[in-house]
This record gives structure tokens, C-alpha cells and sequence, in this order.
């Protein structure tokens, strides 16, 4: 299953870091942050909570990045 | 604005004035500290923080590390030395300057972008019982009936039944005049309708309507990576730790050879502050941010005239290309058959035309129908006793003479002695009787912009252009002649169209990339095959949008050009910026370590060189004149 969730981030290798926190999160099979459309693409594993999932990958977002934001409630 | 900005606006107004204020106040020693501290927190804070967080979460080499030694570094050689706070905070207020004017600029593209691609319909207009109802164009399904009101978008693509209107299609297709539509057309979702009221039956889900698949393509592009970017992401990972530790270096090595093999006094605070400067320079924010960000601008402008880039490496690609490889149907010409000739014999053009419409009245054949239609005008004769000869055309009696239209065997199986040529097309001779009374030729007809289109893609530096065709020799050779086409490779089928272009691949230099251009129908697998494939006027073929790497939006050939001087001035400015920025800073930190360059010029090397680069990118915006 694949979602699409509006961003919030100030710059392109933060993005990119983002992207890299999201990729590794459990239950995220793959994921793409666009830093120009401010858009979070996660394609989730088969049986993910997508709820679950999408807590753990902001947590571990704002780990990383601590201003950034994650529109996915 | 967004908040965001205005506040870290308001932050650097109180910085600097406060800074400039207490340059004036006559404190010394541990007051001047405590005064000049207030406007470097107010501006630097949060990176402080950041940089705190950076080192507690293992992750410590960002540009807010960077910035926090920097600074914090000047500030101890200030207290220890002449209390010159004010490169301290400079150094701050100037980062956080760049840093405000980046995400102001990057968010004024990225609306200009989106503004561009504003194109998806917010509602659907349904009529029940003569009330508009405004739904969701998610929920509306297959073969409902739509209303579409002068000014509003089309939402979902499909048929007109009722009513007619000019369409304004410049969203998608960059074509600026307006295109007429009445019942029983097909039109597409995101024109805007100017004039009439339309009824149009749906064809096809929101999902799959032409406008969601543009701005899906769109919204993805910039997620295949181009070569460019690829370099930058892996440049700025090992360049930041590779700084650091040259910093380091910079500040400890050179004081203790001096201590311990010169036996001086070090001169610590010099190589220390030298070392600081190392660091203001070596921020690769220049570079991470301008790149991404000129992809992105060529790829909204590109899209602005019509041409779709499925991502940056295409874009790229494309800027190399050397060979473009066309389909000749439908993309060099019309694919539409039009009457090109009538060569009557003894009688006129019209009395021809119109003795052949009326024999092929009730045909639908292709070429009946492309008779009938260059007949149109002339009033038709009326024809009875129609009678088709299988293979070979028609008999029919008009005006109470037999009249035979048909092929050349029609007319050696009649006996009529009727005149050959050596002309490509479709010949269709007609006799009256056993009199021969001219020939109409048939044949595809070569798009007006074509001959302007190859002669261009010559000048914009093409080495070679190839037109693959299923059709004989003669036609293919006399449409490559007046296309000043260089190679034509004739009578392929489909699966042979495949392994030309596997010939060409083979062929070519490294570095440079061929182009296949079609338009869809039979081609995917080319499409696919090719380094660059352009599907051309393709927006009703999902096949064609799925193979292909860059989808031209209509179908004039003319956009091909276009396409790859977008793609080069695209890169160019890539490329101006990785060098500048690089060599900027190579010199920049050369200077520095050996103390020329001072904190004022680090900033320069810093925040000055990330403005001029994101300026620089935005030009990839501006495509009008190419």
C-alpha cells in the first residue's frame, strides 16, 4: 500500500535525511520525500499498521530533523 | 510569507540592531560579553539547539554543528583577545540571512511551479433533476453525465453530447489558441471551457482522467534522481566530515610543530581563527540546494510548454542526445489519409472527384472516406446500383453511365488503357464506361511543421536523424527527401523497428544517447528500448505514457527541439553552479588556511555563493524564448 502525506521541512538535505529516517522505520517498505512538492511518499509492508508505522517514521523524522512536520493524522 | 519566515525576519531586524547599538556603548570585559551574547542568542539560537540535538542523536556533522563551532570559536578568541564580538555574530546573522532567503526563494518557485501545474479540477458538476450538485470528481463514475459551465475546468475526461464551446487546452499543451469542440468530440480533463455550456459523458475515473496522470508524472519526476544530484548527495556526505576534521587539523598540527620543532609560542589563536574560517566556508548548502532546485524549475517550465519529464536523469539524458530516431506515422505525419492529388483526364478535377464520392458513397473504407471528405463541397452525383468487386473497387451506375473506381487491377480486368505513375500513395483510377478518366492519389500527408522541425534539430547540434516506417521503399524514400531526413530504414515490422534501434544503440559514442520519438501506437516497445523515448501527442495512450521517458503533450513536431534545448540550458546551469560553488569554495578554504581570507570573506564563500546559485537555477524557469 502505497500513501502520500504533505511535509513540512526547510531544506533539501534535510529532506534527504528524512527520507533516509522514513526508509529505515519498521513496517516502511520503501519511501521518497520530495523536497520541492514538500511530499512524503511510504509504501508500507503488507500487514503494517499504517498508523503505527507513520508514528514511529515522524518520531524518527524529527529525531533527525527536529522542526520538520509530518501531516499524516 | 509564512510565519516561519516573518519571525526569522523580525529575529535578524533585533539582531542587528541591537549588535550595531552596543558597538556603541563603551562596557569592556565581562558586560561587553554579556551584552553582545543577547543578539547572538536571539539569532542563534536555534541552531545551537539543533546542533546540540545533532551531537546527542549521533549525527553531529550539519551545517548547524558547523555554524555553532564557528561561532562559538569566535567568541572565545574575542573574550581572550581584542572583544571583537562582531564577526561572531555576523558570521550567525549572515547564515541565518541566507538561510531566510533560500526558503523564501525556494518557496516563491516552488509556487510558481505548482502554480503552473494548478491544474487539478476541485469539483465535478452533476445534474440531477435540473439542480447542479457539486461532487467530489473521485466519486463520480464511469458514463455519468457531467456539466461543465463557461470558466470552469474540466474535470474528467470524456464525450461532449450536448452543446459546443472553445476550449483554452494552454495548461496542457502549451498551445495558446483555443480548440473547438461540439457533441460527439473527445475532450480531456484540465482544459478550461471559455464560452458554452457542455454536457460530456465520462469515459474514464478521476484517477486514470489525463490531468491526474500529468500531475502524478509531474509530482514524481523529480524522485529519479539525475547523475547530477546522485553527485552532490554523495559529495556533501563525504565533504562535511572531510572539513571537519581538516579544521581540526588546521587549528592543532600547524601551533604544535611550531611549539614543539620551532620552539616558538604556537600562535594558537591565529590558527585557530583561521581554522574557524575553514569551517564558514565549507558549508555545501550552495550546492545541496541549487541543484535539486534547477531540476525542478526546468522540469516545471518543460511542463509548462507541453512537454512532460518523467524525471531529472531524463532531462539529462536528453541534453545528450546526438541521434534521434523518428516514427514516421503520426509523428512526421499526420497518420491521416488525405486525397494529395487528382489528376483528371479530359474531365475536371470536380466532375472527378465528385463521380468517385458518389461511388464510394456508402464505403467506409479509409480511402473512400478520405475521398468523400476532399469532395465535401462539390455537390454529389447520386449513384445507384452500387456494386463492390472484392479487391479491386467498385461499380456503380451514375447519372445512367457505369462508372468504375478502383485499383489497377479493377482497370486491366475492365480493359481500360489508363496511364502509370511513379508517384508514392494510394492510386485509385476511375473510367466511365470504358473510357479512362483520371486517378486521385491518396496518401499520408507530412505534418506543416516537420521540415522547420528536422532543420532545427540540425542546428541545435543533432549529428544524425533516422525515420523508421513500416512502408514501402518509394514512399518512405520521397517523405525522407523532403524531410532532408539522413537515414531511412523502410518495410519494418513492428519487432524489426526494435532491433534498428538495438543497431544504433550499438553503434553510437559513449557519452551521447539516441532518441526515438513515436506516438505510441505499435512503438512501446521502441519507446522503452531507446535511451530516451518520446512519445509524442500521446495523452490518450496509457501505453505510450507508460514506455516512454518524456510524453509531448500535442503533436507538433517542433516541441522535440524545444525538449532538448530545455534539457541543455537545464544542465548548463547544473553544472555553472557545481563549478562555481566548488571552486568558489576551493579557493575560499585555501585562502583561509593560509590566513588571507578573513570571517568576511567566509561569508561570502558561504552565504553569498548559496544566493547567486539559487538565482542562477531559477533561470531554468524562463524557457519562452527557446
Amino acid at each position: 500500500m502505497k500513501k502520500t502525506y504533505k511535509i513540512e521541512v526547510d531544506c533539501a538535505n534535510c529532506a534527504a535525511k528524512m527520507e533516509d529516517a522514513a526508509k529505515k522505520t519498521d513496517g516502511v517498505k520503501d519511501a521518497s520525500v520530495n523536497f520541492m512538492t514538500l511530499k512524503m511518499k511510504v509504501e508500507f509492508e503488507e500487514d503494517a499498521d499504517v498508523e503505527k508505522v507513520m508514528d514511529s517514521v515522524f518520531k524518527a523524522c524529527r529525531k533527525i530533523e527536529p522542526d520538520c512536520e509530518i501531516y499524516y493524522k | 510569507m509564512t510565519k516561519k519566515q516573518k519571525k526569522n525576519l523580525i529575529r535578524i531586524i533585533i539582531s542587528s540592531v541591537l549588535m550595531l547599538l552596543f558597538l556603541f556603548l563603551p562596557f569592556e570585559g565581562i558586560i561587553r560579553l554579556g551584552l553582545f551574547l543577547i543578539p547572538y542568542l536571539i539569532i542563534g539560537y536555534d541552531i545551537l539547539i539543533k546542533a546540540g540535538k545533532g551531537i546527542i542523536n549521533l549525527q553531529p556533522f550539519d551545517e548547524c554543528f558547523l555554524m555553532s563551532l564557528a561561532t562559538i570559536g569566535a567568541i572565545i578568541i574575542a573574550v581572550t583577545t581584542d572583544g571583537d564580538y562582531i564577526e561572531a555574530i555576523a558570521v550567525m546573522l549572515f547564515y541565518q540571512i541566507g538561510e531566510w532567503f533560500q526558503s523564501y526563494a525556494v518557496g516563491k518557485s516552488r509556487k510558481n511551479i505548482t502554480g503552473l501545474m494548478d491544474i487539478r479540477p476541485d469539483y465535478a458538476n452533476i445534474e440531477t433533476d435540473g439542480v447542479i450538485e457539486q461532487v467530489d470528481p473521485d466519486e463520480v463514475e464511469i458514463g455519468s453525465i457531467i456539466t461543465v459551465q463557461p470558466g470552469e475546468k474540466i474535470p474528467i475526461d470524456g464525450i461532449v453530447t450536448e452543446g459546443s464551446s472553445m476550449l483554452d487546452t494552454a495548461a496542457l499543451t502549451g498551445e495558446s489558441l483555443p480548440k473547438k469542440v461540439s457533441a460527439g468530440d473527445e475532450v480531456i480533463s484540465g482544459c478550461i471551457n471559455q464560452n458554452g455550456l457542455l454536457r460530456i459523458r465520462t469515459t474514464k475515473d478521476f484517477e486514470e482522467s489525463t490531468v491526474s496522470r500529468i500531475l502524478d508524472l509531474v509530482e514524481n519526476a523529480s524522485s529519479r534522481k539525475s547523475r547530477s544530484e546522485d553527485f552532490i548527495t554523495r559529495f556533501a556526505r563525504i565533504y562535511t566530515p572531510f572539513v571537519v576534521f581538516s579544521a581540526l587539523a588546521l587549528a592543532i598540527l600547524p601551533p604544535l610543530f611550531s611549539m614543539f620543532v620551532l620552539g616558538q609560542n604556537g600562535g594558537w589563536h591565529n590558527w585557530i581563527y583561521r581554522a574557524l574560517t575553514f569551517l564558514v566556508i565549507s558549508c555545501p548548502c550552495a550546492l545541496v540546494i541549487s541543484i535539486p532546485l534547477s531540476f525542478f524549475a526546468g522540469i516545471g517550465g518543460a511542463s509548462r510548454e507541453g512537454i512532460l519529464v518523467k524525471g531529472s536523469n531524463y532531462l539529462e539524458m536528453l541534453s545528450k542526445t546526438k541521434t534521434v530516431v523518428f516514427d514516421k506515422t503520426g509523428t512526421l505525419t499526420k497518420g491521416v489519409f488525405e486525397v494529395v492529388s487528382v489528376e483528371p483526364e479530359k474531365i475536371t478535377k470536380e466532375q472527378l472527384l465528385s463521380l468517385a464520392a458518389a461511388a464510394e458513397q456508402y464505403s467506409g473504407h479509409p480511402i473512400a472516406l478520405s475521398i468523400k471528405k476532399a469532395a465535401g463541397n462539390i455537390s454529389a452525383a447520386c449513384a445507384n446500383n452500387i456494386e463492390e468487386i472484392a479487391g479491386h473497387g467498385i461499380r456503380a451506375e451514375v447519372g445512367g453511365e457505369i462508372i468504375y473506381v478502383g485499383n489497377e487491377k479493377l482497370m486491366k480486368k475492365i480493359g481500360v488503357k489508363f496511364e502509370k505513375t511513379d508517384r508514392s500513395g494510394t492510386i485509385v483510377y476511375a473510367a466511365k464506361g470504358n473510357n479512362y478518366i483520371g486517378r486521385i492519389i491518396i496518401s499520408d500527408v507530412i505534418k506543416p511543421t516537420a521540415k522547420e522541425a528536422i532543420r532545427n534539430l540540425k542546428k541545435t547540434g543533432i549529428k544524425k536523424t533516422v525515420m523508421l516506417t513500416g512502408d514501402s521503399t518509394s514512399a518512405a524514400e520521397m517523405i525522407a527527401g523532403e524531410l532532408e531526413i539522413d537515414e531511412v530504414h523502410c518495410e519494418l515490422l513492428p519487432a524489426d523497428k526494435v532491433s534498428e534501434i538495438e543497431k544504433l544503440l550499438e553503434q553510437k559514442n559513449k557519452g551521447e544517447s539516441i532518441a526515438f520519438v513515436g506516438d505510441g501506437i505499435n512503438d512501446a516497445p521502441v519507446l522503452t528500448r531507446a535511451d530516451i523515448g518520446i512519445a509524442m501527442g500521446a495523452l490518450g495512450s496509457d501505453a505510450a505514457i507508460e514506455a516512454s521517458d518524456i510524453v509531448l503533450m500535442d503533436d507538433d513536431p517542433m516541441k522535440i527541439t524545444k525538449a532538448i534545448r530545455i534539457s541543455r540550458k537545464c544542465l548548463k546551469i547544473v553544472n555553472e553552479n557545481i563549478w562555481f560553488s566548488i571552486s568558489v569554495k576551493v579557493i575560499c578554504l585555501v585562502l583561509g588556511a593560509l590566513g588571507i581570507a578573513n570571517m568576511w570573506i567566509a561569508i561570502f564563500a558561504d552565504v553569498g555563493v548559496m544566493i547567486l546559485a539559487v538565482l542562477n537555477s531559477i533561470r531554468c524557469l524562463m524557457l519562452k524564448k527557446l
